[in-house]
Order: C-alpha cells, then sequence, then structure tokens
C-alpha cells in the first residue's frame, strides 16, 4: 500500500515526457540568465518554429518505432529532400500553385511510404535496411530532379512559413495540431491500439485478428507523408530546397523518440515527449551557442545529453 | 546446411558485378585497373567488419561513420605529428568502444541510441581536431597503403588479408564462438559462466579497433582528412554486414561475406561511371543494387526451404 501512495505522489515527475521539458526548460532559463532576460520572447519563438520541424518528423518516427524492433524509417531525410524539391520545382514560385503544390508533396510522401512498405513486405528485408536502400533511390531521384537549381518558394507559402498568428509561429501551430491528432489517433482510436498491440507482440496482435500488415504499411506511410510535409514546409520556410535539407533530421527524428520517453524497443509511444525532446534538441544547441561553445563541444554536449538521459530513463530495468 | 549457402550469395553477387565491369571497360582487367577499382574499399571492408562485430552481437552502431571520420581526423594530425600521443588517444578510443558495449549490456540500454549519441561525441571531437579540412598522413602509412606487391594489387591483397584474419578470430577460434553466442543466446552464455558484460565489451572493443584501422587506411590513401570524411560508412557498413550474409539477430554473421560485400557496394559506384550513368545515380544505383541482392537472396532462401522440406518428406 506505501509503495502505490508513493507511485502516485511521484506520479508526474515519472511521466516519461517530464524530464524533457523540464530540461528544456532548464536550458531556456539557462541561456536567458546569460542575457539577464532580454531576448525571452525571441528564443521562445525560434525554439517553436524550430523544434515544429524536429517534432512532425519526429511523430512519424513515433509511429514507426512503437511497431517494435527493428522497426526505424531510415528514409526520412530522402523523403524530405525529395518532396521540398519537387514540390518546389512544381509551383516555380507561383502563388496559385501552393496547394498543388502541397498535394505534391504529400503524394511524394504516400509513393515513398508505400515503397518502403513494399520492399519490407515483399522481400522480407528488415525496416533498417529497406528504408536505407529505399532513401539512396530517393536521393538520387531528388539530385537528378533538381539538378542543383535553387528554386523559391512562392511568396504566401514563405510569408505563411515564417509568419505567426497572435505570437505564435504558424509551423508550431501546424506542429502543434498534428501532435494532437497523432495522440488522438494513438490513445483514442482502435488503429492506436492495434499500433502498440503490433509493437508488443506481433505475433499476438495477428492471432487476435488485427489486420497486423495493413496496420505496418499505413503506419510507414504516415511516417513517410509526415517527412515530406516537414521537407515543404522546411523548403517553404528556408527560402528554397537544398539537397542537404534533410541530413540533420535522421538523427534529430531518432533522437526526439528517444527523448521523450517512448520506449525503443516498441509497444509504447508518447505524443507529449517529442514536444519536449524536438523543444530540448533545439534549446540546448541555442544555450550551447549563446555560452561560445564551437560546433565541436556543442555535438558532444549533444551526444552526451542522449546518452545520459536513455541511461537515466532505463533506471528502473526493463522488461526483457 | 545454412552457413555454407550464407557465403554462395556474395560472392555471386561480387563475380556478377565485377564481370559486368569487365564487359564494359575491359582495360580494368589488370593490375592497375584492379587497384583503382577497389583502393577505396578497402576502408569500407574494415568499416564493415567493425559493424558486423556490432551486428554479431544483436546491436547496431549508428556511430561507425562518424567515428572513422574521427579516426582520420586523429590520423592526419596527431599520428602525425606526435605519433605517441595520436596513438594514446586512439587506444583511448577504442577502449571507449569497449567502455560503450558494457555500458549498454550493464544498464540493458539501446544499442541503436547510445550508438546514435556516440556519434555526436565522435563527430564533435573531429571537429575539434579538425574544423577545416587539413592534416597529413603519416609517411608510413601512405607507404603500406600505396605499397605495390607483385601479380595481385595491394587492395586485393588487404581485402583477402582481412577477411582471412578476421574469418579465423571469429568463425575458427572459441573467442569467435563465444562472441558469436552471445548474439544467438546470451542467457545461455551467461548460465553457462561466461561474463556476458565482459564479451559484449570485448566485441565493441574489436569493432573499436577495426574503426580505428579503417580510419588510418583512409588517411593512408587520401592524404589528409576532414571532419565529415566518413558519414557515409555508417550506412555503407550495415549494407555491406546484410549484403555478406549477414542477420541483424541470433549472432548468424559472416566476415568473408561481409568483406566481400563491402567489395560489392564500392564496386557499385564504377559500375555506374564505367555505364556512362549520370552520376546524379551513383548514390541511387547503391540502394538499387541492394535492393536486387537481397530479392535475389529470397530467393535462394525460398529454395533451400523447399529442399530441406523435401528432405524432411
Amino acid at each position: 500500500m506505501d509503495n502505490s501512495r508513493l507511485s502516485t505522489v511521484l506520479a508526474i515527475p515519472r511521466r516519461p515526457w517530464f524530464w524533457a521539458f523540464a530540461a528544456s526548460a532548464l536550458a531556456y532559463f539557462a541561456t536567458l540568465s546569460l542575457t539577464e532576460g532580454r531576448g525571452g520572447g525571441e528564443l521562445l519563438s525560434a525554439a517553436l518554429t524550430f523544434a515544429s520541424f524536429s517534432a512532425i518528423v519526429g511523430l512519424g518516427q513515433m509511429f514507426v518505432i512503437t511497431l517494435g524492433p527493428g522497426n526505424v524509417d531510415l528514409s526520412i531525410p530522402a523523403t524530405m529532400t525529395l518532396a521540398g524539391t519537387l514540390s518546389l520545382k512544381f509551383m516555380d514560385g507561383a502563388a496559385n500553385l501552393i496547394l498543388p503544390g502541397l498535394a505534391v508533396a504529400l503524394a511524394v510522401g504516400i509513393g515513398a511510404g508505400t515503397f518502403n512498405y513494399l520492399l519490407i513486405r515483399l522481400l522480407r528485408i528488415p525496416p533498417i535496411i529497406a528504408t536505407l536502400s529505399a532513401s539512396f533511390l530517393y536521393q538520387s531521384l531528388a539530385i537528378w530532379w533538381n539538378r542543383g537549381l535553387r528554386i523559391k518558394p512562392p511568396e504566401a507559402l514563405a510569408d505563411f512559413s515564417t509568419g505567426a498568428i497572435a505570437g505564435l509561429p504558424n509551423l508550431t501551430i501546424i506542429g502543434v495540431l498534428i501532435a494532437l491528432l497523432s495522440w488522438v489517433v494513438l490513445e483514442r482510436s482502435i488503429f492506436g491500439r492495434w499500433v502498440s498491440a503490433f509493437g508488443q507482440n506481433t505475433r499476438a496482435a495477428r492471432l487476435s485478428g488485427i489486420p497486423v500488415e495493413t496496420v505496418r504499411a499505413v503506419t510507414y506511410v504516415v511516417s513517410a507523408v509526415l517527412a515530406a510535409f516537414t521537407g515543404y514546409l522546411l523548403a517553404s520556410f528556408s527560402g528554397g530546397a537544398a539537397l542537404n535539407m534533410g541530413t540533420e533530421y535522421l538523427l534529430i527524428s531518432i533522437a526526439v523518440v528517444v527523448i521523450g520517453g517512448c520506449s525503443i524497443a516498441g509497444g509504447n509511444s508518447n505524443v507529449p515527449g517529442i514536444w519536449g525532446g524536438a523543444l530540448l534538441m533545439f534549446l540546448v544547441v541555442s544555450m550551447l551557442n549563446s555560452y561560445g561553445f564551437g560546433a565541436g563541444v556543442r555535438l558532444i554536449m549533444t551526444g552526451a545529453i542522449i546518452i545520459g538521459i536513455v541511461a537515466a530513463a532505463s533506471g528502473k530495468g526493463r522488461p526483457t | 546446411m545454412n552457413g555454407k549457402y550464407r557465403i554462395l550469395l556474395p560472392v555471386l553477387s561480387l563475380t556478377v558485378l565485377l564481370a559486368a565491369v569487365f564487359y564494359l571497360q575491359p582495360r580494368a582487367m589488370s593490375y592497375f585497373g584492379l587497384n583503382l577499382l577497389f583502393n577505396l574499399a578497402v576502408p569500407i571492408a574494415l568499416a564493415t567488419i567493425a559493424q558486423m562485430m556490432i551486428i554479431m552481437v544483436n546491436d547496431i552502431d549508428l556511430s561507425v561513420g562518424t567515428f572513422v571520420s574521427f579516426v582520420a581526423c586523429v590520423t592526419a594530425t596527431f599520428l602525425n605529428d606526435a605519433p605517441l600521443v595520436g596513438a594514446a588517444i586512439l587506444l583511448a578510443s577504442i577502449l571507449a568502444y569497449a567502455a560503450i558495449g558494457a555500458l549498454i549490456h550493464i544498464r540493458q540500454l539501446p544499442a541503436i541510441v547510445v550508438t546514435l549519441g556516440m556519434s555526436f561525441v565522435w563527430g564533435g571531437l573531429a571537429v575539434l581536431l579538425l574544423p577545416s579540412p587539413g592534416g597529413a598522413a603519416p609517411t608510413w602509412i601512405r607507404t603500406v597503403m600505396t605499397v605495390k606487391p607483385p601479380l595481385v594489387p595491394m587492395a586485393v591483397v588487404a581485402c583477402i588479408l582481412i577477411a582471412g584474419l578476421t574469418h579465423v578470430l571469429i568463425m575458427r577460434s572459441s573467442t569467435g564462438t563465444l562472441l558469436r553466442a552471445v548474439g544467438g543466446n546470451a542467457q545461455a552464455v551467461a548460465r553457462s559462466g561466461w561474463s556476458v558484460t565482459k564479451l559484449k565489451a570485448g566485441a565493441y572493443a574489436l569493432a573499436g579497433f577495426f574503426g580505428v584501422l579503417a580510419g588510418i587506411c583512409l588517411v593512408g590513401l587520401t592524404t589528409s582528412a576532414d571532419a565529415n570524411i566518413a558519414l557515409r560508412y555508417t550506412l555503407l557498413s550495415i549494407a555491406g554486414v546484410i549484403l555478406g550474409g549477414g542477420e541483424f539477430t541470433g549472432g548468424r554473421v559472416s566476415p568473408v561475406g561481409a568483406v566481400l560485400g563491402a567489395l560489392t557496394l564500392a564496386l557499385a559506384g564504377s559500375f555506374l561511371s564505367f555505364m556512362r550513368l549520370s552520376p546524379d545515380w551513383q548514390i541511387g544505383a547503391q540502394g538499387a543494387i541492394l535492393i536486387l541482392v537481397l530479392a535475389v537472396r529470397l530467393i535462394f532462401s525460398r529454395r533451400s526451404r523447399k529442399w530441406k522440406g523435401a528432405e524432411n518428406g
């Protein structure tokens, strides 16, 4: 009985997302203490903007990782790049093509996700290798299509992606909406239960009549579509698509899932934690930046934080 | 049974690709041509062996690429200017690898995340060492990497040596058997009185050792280094292990296959340039070849299952 009371008291800090947000707040105030509180609003708005990109791709990665061991989408950067280059080239700066351009980006996502899944299903290859080899193809396709041209996004789209409503960056609103939607899907819909069941015990899930293959297919498509959408937004935000624009998001997408407190062994997802992780990744970098550390130290600290959080979080012992 | 078939496919895919290259460019069928084709394959093969050590114990190493880059930076700076300090740093980095292996086992951490974190750490250290491309290769490495043995080019000799030595170490020695057993059934290994922590640390240390070799070789070929020199190696090494018939679980790996897989991937690039295909498709072709080989492997494994079924029935 004592035990249960104790666990109720400790419930909040033991929520998996708690530490990500706590550490984000710490990093935020550590940065502000340097400037004696000036620039707090700007920093917050920058953090919310950049964290949106990481959060959206992170949500996609979270769905995939929830499927269980071995499931990870390594094609996210290539899908982002492909969707960004293709949609920007299609729009070619024309304002009336903004929505069709979005459709192009989403179609790239659906195509990439379907292709990833077909490789996994038909060739029976581990998802790591399937998404990896597919990403090589997407990357080549993007290079070939784009020829290194940097096409500007339509002005209205660029304004939207850098704009804000009532102080909240538009991108953040989109990111939060997608997070809410993901939360509803995962926690309140039958599909979300299926994804978790798949990750906890695929065999049991199949035997209980869950359409496991459909679940897996949809999950990989969702991940690719979210990556493609992020590519579209990121290309519009940064004034054009670049061939290496997705590179850093491979590690970030996995890192925010882990920092956010999802189980890397699958079956356990955590939507708020994704935002916590995304904010933390950005705020730590800007904190180290403002303390005058160079790129090297920043990278080392980022790595140390990832390992530290995982090592601390697993203290309770993982069921094997 | 299965173990013997495992090596067939990597041999076959390399042969087919090599034959295609020779057909397209007969001049490649010479001492000089072979050396050119396979020169850059040596560090990739070593990195693939490093990755194999990790996959052997059911983990995966996402930091191989940045680690090899880090080693390359150390080689081009400290190992050149102050060999003793350089060697000490490299030794320490191997110990760090062993420590990570032990940490992963003791705390039951997901290797994919810890090595992901380490990839930031190695990358950061590399940037600190060499903020901009530069450095110089120590002369002795240059000499080793450009030596011209009679009949067979250095790159081929090196790959045969790597494959042979690791085969003996992993497939024939008792230590190797134990290490593979950790991947097969860690609990059984622990029950029979071995320390899985020590074995895992050992496997990681071996990975670190081969990663160090890969970095040194790479600098021997390129004569200078930068912090991003080998980032591709992470993905290439995973692909190489799988191409070589390795599996992600169960300690089922093949050192000879891994080296062949690395060679196949390295050759894929040259093959394309001989095809006069646009360089835009260089990366894509590696992906396509990977998919193709895995498709063939599926057919192979279905066949062998059918044969087994026939034998049993």
